[in-house]
C-alpha cells in the first residue's frame, strides 16, 4: 500500500477542515472494512486517511418518536442490531446491518460508509430507500441535505463534494401500521454481497396499502427507488395481485448486468421473487404494528 | 522508512506502546511489529476470519483495521486466551474433539468463539453456526468445530 | 460416527483418540507457519504478475522501482537459469524443469492472469509493492484460449510454440500435451448386449484448493552457495528437487525447512514463491520473505482442472454393466500435467465391466497450471459416471446402491489400467450407507430429494523413511520427513507407541528438515499414514531388534531367546531362567550395552494401488424453486478406511472432503472475463462453505484391513471428496426432476434449468390437450 497520513479529529470543524485542505487526497475511514480493500487493491489511494469514529456527532444513534430517527454516519452495524429500539421501529434497516459481511465486518463497518462507499449492492442502502432515509452532510460551505437515492451517482461515486462529510442519516419515524423488512439473495447462507437486494417499507389500513417505499439493490450501476412499483401499491389492497403487479413494476425499472455474482436475466427474475417475498415481510410485521 | 505513529493500546490485558506506520493493518502490527505471529492472515479481505481479535470484546477482522486505530483500545488476541498454564474450555475443547486438521484457521475460530460465549454462554447449534461463519475451515468441514463449541459452553454452564 | 468394527481390534494404542502431540501449539498460536518466520535483516518480496492472460513480453524496465527507497533488488526470469526441457521423474511427478522454471518467473511469454513476471525485495512488503507498480513491462497481447474445447479446435491460437503430441507428429504445434487411453473387450458387442444405454455430456468449473494459508517462504543464502529456505510445502524433498532444478545448484546445497502447514490438499506440492525468495536471498545478501495475498493464490497457484465430459455406459435390464465409454478433456492450465491420467485411471474403477473405451486428453489453456487437488481428477471425472448410473437405475427400476454394488469392484477384479485389485471395500462400503439410518430414513417436504453416489481413489505410496530414537529414560521421538497437515504426527506417535509398548505421551513425534531424515515423498495422494507409517512401524521394529540384541548381551543368550511383548522383554521360558527389563529398565542400560538405540527404516512402497479407498455418499437437499439455491439438509459419508489409526482424524479426513465436494458441487468456480482476466479473485466471490451452508457430517467408517500393510491401514484423505458433486446432483434431480451435468450448480444455473424444465413441461401438457 502507499504511504498514507492519519487523521483523527474530534469535531466535526477540525475534520470537515482537514478534509477540506486535502481535498480529492483525503478520504474519511469508518469501519474501514471498503477503504482498507481498496487501498490495498490500489483502487483509492488518498494521502489522507481521516478517521472520524471520535466525533460525537458521527457516532449516535438517537430515536424520538416524533421526529425519527438520527443515525451517526460511523456507528457500528453492531450497535444497530444490538438496539432493542431500533429492532421494533426499523427491523429492515435492522436486518440490513445484521448481513453485511460477518460478524467481525459487522463490529467495524458502518450504515454510512456503506452508503458513502457507493456500491450499487450495499446492503442498507435499499432499506434507507425504503425508510425514506435523507443524508446531511456538512462542508467548507455549510450543510446540505440529500436523499438517499439520490446519493450515489454512479459505482463507487457519491454526491460527496471535496470537504464534505456525510454526518448522520435522519430516518422519518415509521407511522402507525407500518414496518419495513430488507431480503437479498446470495448463494450462499452468509458471507456474500447481494446478487439483488430490496427493501421495502409500507403501511397498511386494515387491507389497504396507504404508503410504501421500495428500495432495490444490485440491478443497476446504484441503488434505486422503486417509485412506479411503490406507488402502484398506494390506496390499493394489499394483496396477491398488488404485490405481483408491484414486482413486476420493479422488474421493468431494473436494469442490471451480467457478472460474477449473476446474469442478468438471473437477477431480473430475483427482483420479482424479492419484491414479493420482502413486501409479504413487512406487510406481516405492519399488521403486528 | 515512512514516518511512524506512537500507538498505545492495551493487549492482552497489558498496556503496550508501540512505533508503527498509519498504512499499516493491525493485523501487520501484530505479527510485523509484535511478533506475535498467532493471529494468521488467510485473505485480507475480511472473508476468511483467520485473523479475528476482540477488539473491546468484539470480534474483529484485524486485517481490516489500521494499527493506528488500536490507540485507546483494548485487544484480546489468541497469546491471551489462555490463562498461564491453563487453557481456555475452548481450547481443551477443539484438541478432545479433534477440531483442528492443520490449524491455521483454529485462532480464529477460537477468538470468535469466545466472543459468542462471553455473549451467550449457552448457545443452539444454530447460534454457534452463525457466529462462526465468518471463519473459514477448509478442512474440517466444521463438524467437529461446532461439536467443541457446543461441548465448552456445556461445561462451563 | 459408527465404527464397523470389521479389523480386528487387538490393538492397545491404534483405534483410540489420543489428543494429538501437536495440537497445544495450535491452539495457542505458538505453531509457526510459513508466513510466521522472522530473521534479523529479513526482506520482503512481492512478485509483479501478468495483467493479461496471453501476451509476448517485449521488454521489463525496472530503473525507476531500483531507484524507489528501500528496494534492493529485482529479479527477472533472465535471473534463472535456462532449465533442461526433457520431463524428468522427480518425486511422484514428472515434470519438466523448463515448464516449472517459466511457470515460477515468466520466460518470453505470459500465459495466464496472474503469471509471475518480476519480484522485488525492499524493506517493507508495502514498500516492495510500491515498487512493483513502478516496473515498466511492454507485452503484446494475444488471443488467449481459455476452455479446453477451444483450445483442441483446428487452428486455436498456440500457446507453446514447441509442444507436440504423438498422434499428430513431430510437425504439427498443438495444445494437446497427451492422450491416454485404456481398452477392454469390444465394445460395440457391449452395447448391443444391454438393455438400456445413456450417453450424458458434462462439464466442470475450474476449482482451487482453497486452503486457508497462502504461500509463504522465507529463503537465506550463504556466501558459500549453500541455502536454506523455510516454507509451508506438503513435500520438503520436493522442494528440494524442484527448486534446486530450477536454480540450477546441487540438490545438496538446499536445506528446507518446513513450517507448519496450514492447510495444502494438493496445492502446495509444487513450487512457487520458494525459488524467488532464495534468488532474492542471493541478491541481496539478506534473507528474504515471499509471501502471496488470496488474490495471488487464486490467480496464479494450481487450481485443478475443468473438465468435458462425455459418459455412455449400458446396463441389463437386471442390472449389469455390459459397457462403458468415457471420454475427457481436462485443461491442464498454461503448461502440461493436468490430472487426466488420474481422472482417467478412477472414472469407472469402481465397476467390473467386461468392456471399456476410456479416452483422456490433457490440453494446454490460458490458465493457471493446474495442481494436484484432493484425489486429483477423481471428482470431476465421476460426476459424469455417477450422475448416468443414477439415470440407469431409475430407467431399469433398482435402488442406485443396488446397482453400485451388483457391479462393484472387488479382491480379483481388474482395473481398467492393469492391476488386479487385492483385498478392498467397495461393496462394504455401499452395503454399510444402504444400511444407514439416513438411508432408511423417510425424507419428507416439498422440494426435496435425496441422492446417492460413489467414488474411488487408488491412493499413492511412495517412498518414506523414518527413525526412532529411545531416550535414556525409555521414551521415544519419532522422526518423518512427512509434513503433518492434518494430524499426521498423532498416529506416527501412536504406531511407534503400539510396537514399543509405550504410552502415547511417552512417544514425541518430529518433522524433520531435509537435512534432518532420509527422503520422503510429498504428504499427498492419501499415503502418510500408510507409507511413513509402514516406515515408523518398521523403524519401531528395528528398535525392537536391537532392544532384543541389548538384552541377549545381558542375558548371555542369543536375541532369539528373547521376547518383546507390550514393552517388556522376556527370556523365552522353555529355553532359559526366567528374565525380564522393562524397555525403560532396559534404556537406563544403553550406555554399558552398546550406546543408544536408534531405529531406522526406509520404504519404497510402489505406485498406484498401495491401498485402494472407496466412499459412497448419501444427501438430502432442500431446492428453492424460485431462486435455484440448494440447502444440504442431511449427509452420510461411508468409507474404506482399512485400519482406522486415529478415528477421530480419520472422520475429520472424511467430514472435510466432503464440504470440499460440497463446495464444488454448487458455488466455486473460477469466473474468467472475455479477456481472460479472473474476476473473482477473493474469497467473497470464490464462494466456499461456511459453518451456516452445511449441516453435521455423519461418517461410517468401515474398517477393511488392508492385506499390504502390517497395521491393515488404507489411505484415508482423498476419496470423500469425489462422490458429493455426483450425488447432490442426483438428489437434485428428486427433487425437482431437472438432472444438472454442469458444475458448479449455482442458483443462476440451476434457476435457468428449472424455468426450461417448467416451460417444457408445459409445452407438453399443451401439446397433450
Amino acid at each position: 500500500m502507499h504511504e498514507i497520513h492519519y487523521e483523527a479529529p474530534t469535531s466535526l470543524e477540525q475534520a470537515v477542515g482537514i478534509l477540506a485542505k486535502h481535498g480529492d487526497s483525503a478520504r474519511p475511514i469508518c469501519g474501514g472494512t471498503d477503504l482498507l480493500i481498496q487501498m490495498r487493491a490500489g483502487v483509492r489511494r488518498p494521502h489522507y486517511v481521516v478517521d472520524v469514529k471520535h466525533i460525537a456527532a458521527l457516532t449516535g444513534i438517537a430515536f424520538d418518536p416524533k421526529s425519527g430517527l438520527r443515525l451517526g454516519a460511523a456507528a457500528p452495524c453492531i450497535e444497530i442490531f444490538e438496539n432493542a429500539t431500533l429492532r421494533r421501529h426499523y427491523p429492515g434497516l435492522v436486518e440490513a446491518a445484521h448481513l453485511i459481511g460477518s460478524l467481525q465486518i459487522q463490529s467495524r463497518a458502518s450504515v454510512g460508509g456503506n452508503l458513502c462507499n457507493g456500491s450499487p449492492a450495499a446492503d442498507t442502502t435499499p432499506a434507507l430507500i425504503a425508510l425514506g432515509a435523507v443524508a446531511r452532510l456538512v462542508g467548507p460551505k455549510g450543510e446540505r441535505q440529500v436523499k438517499v437515492e439520490e446519493f450515489v451517482v454512479s459505482p463507487g461515486r457519491t454526491v460527496i463534494q471535496p470537504g464534505e462529510l456525510l454526518v448522520e442519516l435522519l430516518i422519518p419515524p415509521p407511522p402507525p401500521h407500518s414496518a419495513d423488512a430488507y431480503i437479498r439473495f446470495i448463494p450462499r447462507n452468509e458471507m456474500d454481497i447481494a446478487v439483488v437486494g430490496i427493501g421495502a417499507a409500507i403501511t397498511l389500513e386494515g387491507d389497504r396499502c396507504t404508503a410504501a417505499r421500495i428500495g432495490m439493490g444490485a440491478v443497476a450501476p446504484t441503488p434505486l427507488f422503486a417509485a412506479k412499483a411503490s406507488q402502484a401499491l398506494v390506496g390499493k389492497k394489499f394483496d396477491a395481485v398488488a404485490i405481483e403487479n408491484a414486482a413486476q413494476l420493479a422488474i421493468e425499472q431494473a436494469s442490471p448486468i451480467d457478472d460474477m455474482r449473476g446474469t442478468a436475466e438471473f437477477r431480473r427474475h430475483l427482483v420479482g421473487v424479492l419484491t414479493r417475498r420482502t413486501l409479504e415481510r413487512a406487510a406481516e410485521r405492519a399488521r403486528r404494528n | 522508512m515512512a514516518k511512524r505513529t506512537l500507538v498505545e493500546t492495551v493487549i492482552n490485558n497489558e498496556p503496550v506502546e508501540l512505533l508503527c506506520e498509519p498504512r499499516q493493518s493491525l493485523l501487520e502490527v501484530l505479527r510485523d511489529e509484535l511478533h506475535m505471529t498467532g493471529t494468521k492472515e488467510g485473505c485480507l479481505t475480511g472473508d476468511c476470519g483467520a485473523c479475528t481479535i476482540l477488539v473491546d470484546g468484539r470480534p474483529v477482522c484485524s486485517c481490516l483495521m489500521l494499527g493506528v486505530e488500536a490507540q485507546g483500545h483494548k485487544l484480546e488476541t489468541i497469546e491471551g486466551l489462555a490463562t498461564g498454564a491453563e487453557l481456555h474450555p475452548l481450547q481443551r475443547k477443539f484438541l478432545e474433539h479433534a477440531s483442528l486438521q492443520c490449524g491455521i484457521c483454529t485462532p480464529g475460530f477460537l477468538m470468535s468463539a469466545k466472543a459468542l460465549l462471553d455473549k451467550i454462554p449457552r448457545p443452539t447449534e444454530a447460534e454457534v453456526r452463525y457466529h462462526l461463519a465468518g471463519n473459514l475451515c477448509r478442512c474440517t468441514g466444521y463438524d467437529k468445530i461446532v461439536r467443541a463449541v457446543l461441548d465448552a459452553a456445556r461445561e462451563s454452564g | 460416527m459408527a465404527v464397523k468394527k470389521e479389523a480386528h481390534h487387538k490393538y492397545r494404542v491404534v483405534g483410540t483418540r489420543p489428543i494429538r502431540p501437536d495440537g497445544i501449539e495450535k491452539v495457542t498460536g505458538r505453531a509457526l507457519y510459513g508466513a510466521d518466520y522472522y530473521f534479523p535483516g529479513m526482506l520482503f518480496g512481492k512478485i509483479l504478475r501478468s495483467p493479461y492472460a496471453h501476451a509476448r513480453i517485449k521488454s521489463i524496465k525496472f530503473d525507476k522501482a531500483l531507484k524507489l527507497p528501500g528496494v534492493r533488488a529485482i529479479v527477472t526470469a533472465d535471473d534463472l537459469p535456462e532449465a533442461d526441457r526433457k520431463p524428468q521423474q522427480m518425486g511422484e511427478q514428472q515434470v519438466s524443469p523448463y515448464y516449472l522454471s517459466c511457470n515460477v518467473l515468466a520466460r518470453g511469454k505470459v500465459l495466464y492472469d496472474g503469471h509471475p513476471v518480476a519480484a522485488v525485495a525492499a524493506t517493507s512488503p508495502h514498500i516492495a509493492e510500491e515498487a512493483l507498480r513502478l516496473i515498466e513491462v511492454d507485452y503484446e497481447p494475444l488471443e488467449p484460449v481459455m476452455t479446453a474445447d477451444e483450445a483442441m479446435k483446428p487452428g486455436a491460437p498456440i500457446l507453446i510454440d514447441d509442444l507436440r503430441n504423438q498422434e499428430e507428429g513431430p510437425d504439427q504445434p498443438t495444445n494437446v500435451a497427451t492422450h491416454l487411453q485404456f481398452k477392454r473387450g469390444d465394445l460395440a458387442a457391449g452395447f448391443d448386449a444391454a438393455d438400456c444405454v445413456i450417453e450424458r455430456e458434462f462439464r466442470t468449473a475450474t476449482v482451487h484448493q482453497g486452503y486457508i494459508e497462502p504461500h509463504a517462504s522465507v529463503g537465506i543464502w550463504n556466501p558459500d552457495g549453500h541455502a536454506t529456505v523455510y516454507t509451508c510445502t506438503q513435500g520438503s524433498f520436493t522442494v528440494r528437487t524442484l527448486a534446486t532444478k530450477v536454480l540450477g545448484m546441487p540438490e545438496g546445497n538446499l536445506k528446507v525447512v518446513p513450517s507448519e502447514i496450514g492447510g495444502g490438499f494438493g496445492g502446495k506440492t509444487t513450487i512457487y514463491c520458494e525459488p524467488i525468495a532464495l534468488l532474492l536471498a542471493k541478491k541481496t545478501g539478506h534473507p528474504v520473505k515471499v509471501t502471496m495475498s488470496r488474490s495471488e493464490v487464486l490467480r496464479a497457484t494450481g487450481p485443478t482442472s475443468g473438465i468435458h465430459e462425455r459418459v455412455k455406459i449400458g446396463v441389463t435390464k437386471e442390472g449389469r454393466i455390459t459397457a462403458a465409454q468415457v471420454w475427457m478433456a481436462y485443461e491442464a492450465g498454461a503448461f502440461p500435467g493436468s490430472p487426466m491420467a488420474p481422472g482417467a485411471m478412477t472414472v469407472i474403477t469402481s465397476y467390473d465391466i467386461p468392456n471399456l473405451l476410456i479416452d483422456g486428453y490433457d490440453v494446454v489453456v490460458n490458465r493457471p497450471k493446474t495442481c494436484a487437488y484432493r484425489a486429483p481428477g477423481a471428482t470431476a471425472a465421476a460426476f459424469g459416471v455417477e450422475t448416468v448410473l443414477d439415470e440407469l437405475a431409475e430407467q431399469i427400476g433398482i435402488d442406485p446402491l443396488d446397482l453400485r454394488i451388483m457391479n462393484g469392484a472387488h479382491e480379483g477384479t481388474q482395473q481398467p489400467f492393469g492391476p488386479v485389485f487385492k483385498r478392498i471395500g467397495f461393496i462394504e462400503t455401499c452395503e454399510a450407507l444402504k444400511a444407514s439410518e439416513h438411508y432408511n430414513s423417510k425424507l419428507t417436504g416439498a422440494n426435496r430429494g435425496r441422492g446417492v453416489a460413489a467414488g474411488f481413489w487408488f491412493n499413492a505410496g511412495f517412498q518414506s523413511s523414518a527413525s526412532v530414537y529411545v531416550n535414556q529414560d525409555g521414551t521415544a521421538s519419532v522422526v518423518t520427513g512427512s509434513v503433518d497437515i492434518g494430524g499426521s504426527r498423532a498416529s506416527m506417535a501412536m504406531i511407534a507407541a503400539e510396537v514399543l509398548g509405550l504410552p502415547i505421551d511417552e512417544v514425541r513425534p518430529v518433522v524433520a528438515d531435509t537435512d534432518s531424515i532420509g527422503y520422503t515423498d510429498v504428504t499427498a495422494g492419501s499415503r502418510v499414514t500408510f507409507a511413513t507409517g509402514m516406515a515408523v512401524y518398521n523403524a519401531a521394529q528395528d528398535v525392537v531388534r536391537q532392544l532384543k540384541e541389548r538384552a541377549a548381551k545381558m542375558w548371555e543368550c542369543t536375541p532369539d531367546d528373547v521376547e518383546f511383548d507390550n514393552g517388556v522383554l522376556r527370556t523365552r521360558g522353555d529355553v532359559l531362567q526366567p528374565q525380564q527389563l522393562t524397555l525403560k529398565e532396559l534404556a537406563a542400560r544403553f550406555i554399558r550395552t552398546g550406546g543408544p538405540v536408534v531405529g531406522r527404516a526406509s520404504v519404497s512402497t510402489g505406485g498406484a494401488g498401495a491401498g485402494p479407498a472407496f466412499a459412497a455418499i448419501c444427501v438430502d437437499v432442500e431446492v428453492d424453486p424460485d431462486t435455484g439455491k440448494v440447502q444440504i439438509l442431511r449427509v452420510t459419508i461411508a468409507q474404506d478406511v482399512g485400519t482406522a489409526i486415529h478415528p477421530s482424524y480419520v472422520e475429520g479426513q472424511l467430514q472435510g472432503g466432503t464440504a470440499q465436494g460440497i463446495g464444488w458441487a454448487l458455488n466455486e468456480e473460477y469466473v474468467y472475463d472475455s479477456k481472460g482476466v479472473l474476476r473473482n479473485t477473493g474469497l467473497l466471490d470464490y464462494r466456499m462453505p461456511t459453518c451456516l451452508d452445511l449441516p453435521a457430517i455423519e461418517t461410517i467408517l468401515v474398517e477393511v484391513p488392508n492385506p499390504t500393510h502390517p497395521l491393515g491401514v488404507r489411505g484415508v484423505g482423498e476419496v470423500s471428496i469425489v462422490p458429493p458433486p455426483a450425488a447432490i446432483a442426483n438428489a437434485i434431480y428428486r427433487a425437482t426432476g431437472v438432472r444438472m451435468r454442469e458444475l458448479p450448480m449455482s442458483p443462476p444455473r440451476l434457476m435457468k434449468a428449472l424455468q426450461e424444465h417448467r416451460n417444457s413441461r408445459e409445452g407438453q401438457a399443451a401439446a397433450g390437450r
